[in-house]
């Protein structure tokens, strides 16, 4: 079954897979939280191509008809539907990706610091240092 | 900024892949859109990435176990660009054959994501639009906010 047809045949899933990966390994391992936005993106377009190359048929064209709509059945259209799907998804993904960069602008405004760790440590320290809950009163906070 | 390379470049892919409105769409949103934001971000924050302690061998582990059970599940999948695939033949044909009867547009992408699938487009529209108004909210009148955390910070260091 493992042979020189199905190598090839499966490469594309294979490369995707590293591509996908590399995305996961920036989100979990980096503590720059830009640079986990930017995994994130790498791992999502890694799934685009996955679906894409799904739909794609050897000597097949792009899924559209020639504007006279006379349409000879003869041409092998490749398949529309990962294409409509991966279209919403790119759209969705921009989307997400603004809402979690302006949630960075807004943590770097309150804790000076865009770096995981350093940002556990002030949160440690808050907690610490405002043990009784009268506090935030007296300081006038909320 | 070598994100926007990448944008550019799995656009060229789409393209040769078939997908001709998702790489316009690749082009336009990730190489333009997304890199602006992502520079005007790193404009408002640090430019400078600090080195973390954490070591790199959990995660690395993590990533290598992952990927080789997602490329054991690829060995089911059947072989790139063939035709006779579940995919191919069970509803695409389909759309294929009845967008010219149903929708007389050339564009079948078009035809599914505006006639047949209309309501998930409308769908991601509203997500656009939740979106846009979270940004708003969380970033709106930057300037004029008192810094009620920073100070409490400036106190605790």
């Amino acid at each position: 079954m493992i042979n020189w047809e199905f190598i090839i045949g499966h490469l594309n899933y294979w490369f995707f897979i590293v591509l996908m990966m590399t995305g996961l390994y920036i989100v979990i391992a980096k503590g720059n939280l830009v640079k986990k936005v930017v995994g994130l993106n790498i791992f999502q377009t890694s799934v685009f191509m996955f679906y894409i190359s799904i739909g794609k048929v050897i000597g097949g064209t792009a899924p559209i008809f020639p504007v006279d709509m006379k349409i000879d059945n003869n041409i092998v259209y490749s398949n529309p539907l990962p294409h409509v799907l991966i279209l919403t998804a790119i759209v969705v993904g921009v989307a997400t990706t603004s809402l979690a960069l302006a949630l960075i602008v807004r943590i770097r405004e309150e804790y000076g610091t865009i770096e995981e760790d350093e940002i556990f440590i002030i949160e440690h320290e808050l907690d610490s240092s405002n043990k009784t809950p009268n506090t935030y009163k007296e300081n006038g906070h909320f | 900024m070598l994100s926007g390379v990448f944008s550019l470049l799995s656009a060229l892919l789409l393209i040769t892949l078939d997908a001709v409105d998702v790489a316009f769409t690749e082009a336009a949103v990730g190489a333009g859109i997304s890199i602006v934001l992502m520079l005007s971000t790193l404009t408002l924050t640090s430019r400078r990435e600090k080195k973390s302690k954490n070591s790199n061998l959990i995660p690395l582990m993590i990533v290598i176990i992952t990927g080789v059970t997602l490329t054991y599940g690829t060995l089911d999948m059947p072989n790139f660009g063939a035709a006779d695939t579940p995919s191919q033949i069970h509803v695409a044909r389909e759309y294929i054959k009845r967008t010219p009867e149903d929708i007389h547009i050339p564009n079948i992408v078009t035809a599914v994501l505006g006639s047949y699938r209309g309501y998930d487009t409308l769908g991601e529209t509203a997500v656009i639009f939740t979106a846009g108004i979270g940004v708003l909210l969380i970033l709106g009148r930057l300037s004029l906010r008192p810094r009620r955390r920073a100070k409490k910070i400036e106190k605790v260091l």
